[in-house]
């Protein structure tokens, strides 16, 4: 099999045979003092440009009057008492909406498609290539504009909705649907919750521990399912139904009421996990056809069939190969959000560098903060991603 | 040493340095032999290319007054369409020696972007443009409704602050640039489109269904159109302002493209010191003493380029309102060349 022993290299192997030494050490320090210093002279030489062009400098925009509105906001904002730094912040949620909801999304869809591709299915596996082969190559913006054009032009006019069972609508200005209100004793139900999804990884952990120790399988899918949801909708009708909704209803221009879902931030979605899907299609493809087929084979002479062998085999193995490359397509969806400037959704980069940028002028900072900010974005989801490749690293023998 | 040479190209391209305010503009754009024009690309009647590529428009002319003022020729000025949110970087940075874009006149754009602005050539303010089939007569009546919006703008403000003055909800929908806003207003993305008076009336024309629209009679706020240049070249900011005042004061003479070459052996003094005949007016902002004479011959005075692009000579049919002369009844006042 292969020689690495371990599942992560941490330092080179010059570098173990010598251990941490002082030369190491000050290059080091040396390097980093280099650098800082390189960037704060650039930073220095940046503001005394600035003062000497009489362009505005620093950061005091942060705390005036934003004066704008913005179309989707998670938090209260208002156009005449929220700051610019208020604004960065629901841009920033925005960002954030879109890239954890894309990223699920795309990742289930990803998995699909990648193992469809590897169907003994004729059919199914060329439908699988022929997506991947066509979404890839096409540019994202391309298919966003797709995505958003097609998504809007084959909607009806607000005067012409779609009522939704529910008492929801479908226009071209958004999807309208019953905004829950919680009563204050909510909580209690969310609290059910939480306990009943302890329970929950509480009665599978005791499960295991008991099939390991006696051989017997105890149900774990179905009481989990019980505890999880009966718990709480017990503690719910217990506490008298604390949940109403608020019905969207047909103004003279626009719906009132009612939670709105806006068209942009469908097409953004739809754009960004079809075009990453493909792409962590190959990724999990990569990572299954990795997996030795002795795996397979041993699995069959076990007696599992294709789904056992899939679940308890061969996807475990195939995490290891399948998460870096993984989190590089989580990094690119992300970015990739940033083209919510082409039509319009209000993400970080068209709220904050778009319309704060243009109203104060002050370029070089929001562009700064705005890079530090995707910056850290990423560095925290690939920190997150590399944690978690270390637990499903599976060491070969 | 590998590490350390990539940091140093890192570190090289963060320390950008601005270019500093240089009162070298007129020199540097006649060593060039041309203008560099900041436009807008996309604003029939101001700022836009023809189907054969040749600039229009009102603040187009503009540029090309400045360009015969220096040059004696007109065409020795290259365009670059800006959008609403790079204009000003452009501008700060020397990519362009004059920002002629529909761009409002406002406090802090004077004090906080290093420019600034040489005179106002165009009194605009912001209007309303509605579906006709809405049946909307006034603006107090967009209570909830959509209104589609260039980002970035002083319009993006003034909405936000007229509904709020109105007690009136808003749903603002935001692009980059003028040319999405109005597609997604054309599609029914928006009920309502919302830019400068003058630019309605341009964008209407581009719509499927021009006479589907309806422009709004109020006006919600004051649009003072002006060129801007960097701060800190006071030659050049003079160049600029006198230009527009050559050709304002050339309107109110009664000094046209057609009778410029006649009009320059007239006994009028005003009209002499304005054609060159009289006094080193032209030397003293670093041109010849014919530079009126060029402008004119170039564009016209300021009615004929205003009637030629967004007047009773356009499809946009605009009239002479607030950018009439002082003596008839408008603001445009030309500043005494003496």
């Amino acid at each position: 099999m292969s020689d690495v022993a371990r599942a992560s290299p941490r330092l080179p192997p010059h570098r173990e045979r010598r251990g941490l030494d002082a030369s190491w050490l000050v290059l080091q320090v040396a390097l980093f003092a280099v650098i800082a210093g390189l960037i704060g002279a650039a930073g220095y030489n940046a503001a005394q440009n600035l003062a000497k062009a009489n362009i505005a400098h620093g950061f005091g925009f942060w705390n005036n009057t934003a004066g704008f509105d913005i179309s989707q906001t998670l938090i209260d904002y208002s156009s005449s008492t929220s700051t610019f730094g208020h604004a960065f912040w629901v841009g920033l949620l925005n960002t954030l909406l879109i890239a954890g909801v894309g990223i699920v999304l795309a990742t289930i869809l990803g998995f699909v498609i990648g193992i469809a591709r590897l169907s003994r299915n004729w059919l199914v596996a060329r439908l699988a290539g022929g997506y991947v082969e066509v979404i890839r190559n096409i540019p994202l913006l391309l298919q966003l504009l797709f995505w958003y054009n097609a998504v809007l032009k084959a909607l009806p006019e607000m005067r012409g909705s779609i009522a939704l069972p529910l008492g929801g609508f479908l226009n071209n200005r958004g999807l309208f649907l019953p905004k829950p209100v919680f009563a204050p004793d909510f909580e209690a139900v969310v609290i059910a919750l939480a306990v009943g999804i302890a329970a929950a990884i509480g009665w599978r952990i005791w499960a295991k521990r008991y099939q390991a120790r006696t051989g017997e399988q105890m149900p774990i899918v179905l009481p989990a399912l019980a505890v999880i949801f009966g718990l709480p909708f017990i503690v719910f009708v217990v506490a008298g139904k604390p949940l109403t909704f608020g019905i969207p209803d047909m103004g003279r221009f626009n719906i009132r009421g009612g939670l709105e879902i806006l068209p942009e931030f469908a097409a953004l979605l739809f754009a960004l996990t079809v075009y990453t899907a493909a792409f962590i299609a190959e990724v999990v493809r990569a990572g299954v056809l990795a997996v030795p087929a002795g795996q397979i084979e041993a699995a069959q002479t076990l007696g599992l069939r294709a789904g056992g062998t899939l679940r308890l085999v061969v996807v475990p193995q195939a995490m290891r190969v399948i998460v870096p490359p993984l989190t590089s397509q989580y990094l690119n969806l992300i970015k990739n959000s940033s083209l919510a400037v082409a039509i319009g959704y209000p993400d970080l980069v068209q709220v904050f560098a778009g319309s704060v940028l243009n109203i104060t002028g002050q370029a070089v900072e929001v562009i700064a903060i705005t890079m530090a900010v995707y910056l850290f974005i990423s560095l925290v989801t690939s920190l997150l991603m590399n944690f978690y490749g270390r637990i499903v690293a599976v060491a070969e023998r | 040493m590998k590490r350390l040479a990539t940091a140093f190209a890192i570190a090289t391209v963060l320390g950008f340095a601005m270019q500093a305010a240089s009162a070298q503009t007129l020199k540097a754009v006649k060593d060039r032999g041309g203008l560099l024009c900041g436009a807008n690309g996309q604003l029939a009647g101001f700022g836009m290319p023809d189907p054969q590529g040749n600039w229009t428009g009102f603040d187009v002319d503009f540029c090309r007054a400045i360009a015969a003022a220096i040059f004696n020729d007109p065409t020795k000025v290259k365009f670059m369409p800006l959008t609403a949110a790079n204009r000003f970087t452009a501008l700060q940075s020397g990519e362009v020696d004059v920002l002629s874009r529909n761009t409002t006149w406002t406090m802090s754009r004077d004090t906080q972007l290093g420019i600034d602005f040489a005179a106002v050539n165009y009194y605009d303010g912001q209007g309303f443009m509605v579906h006709k089939a809405l049946k909307v007569a006034s603006a107090l009546e967009l209570n909830d409704a959509s209104v589609c919006v260039q980002q970035g703008t002083t319009t993006e403000l003034n909405l936000a602050d007229y509904f709020r003055s109105n007690h009136m909800s808003l749903k603002p929908v935001t692009f980059a640039t003028l040319d999405e806003a109005l597609k997604a207003y054309d599609s029914g993305r928006c009920d309502a489109f919302t830019t400068d008076s003058s630019g309605l009336y341009g964008s209407r024309l581009l719509l499927s269904n021009p006479s589907d629209n309806i422009v709004l009679p109020e006006i919600i706020s004051k649009e003072p159109l002006s060129p801007a240049v960097r701060q800190g070249d006071d030659t050049w900011e003079d160049i600029v302002r006198w230009t527009h005042h050559a050709m304002v004061n050339a309107e109110e003479l009664g000094v046209n493209k057609a009778n410029v070459d006649e009009q320059k052996s007239s006994t009028n003094p005003e009209i002499r010191r304005l054609l060159g005949a009289e006094g080193q007016f032209g030397e003293s902002l670093g041109l010849t003493n014919d530079w009126a004479v060029r402008i004119i011959k170039a564009v016209g005075n300021y009615g004929e380029s205003f009637e030629r692009n967004v007047g009773q000579g356009s499809p946009l049919k605009i009239t002479r309102g607030l950018n009439a002369l002082w003596t008839k009844g408008g603001l445009q006042y030309g500043l005494p060349i003496r």
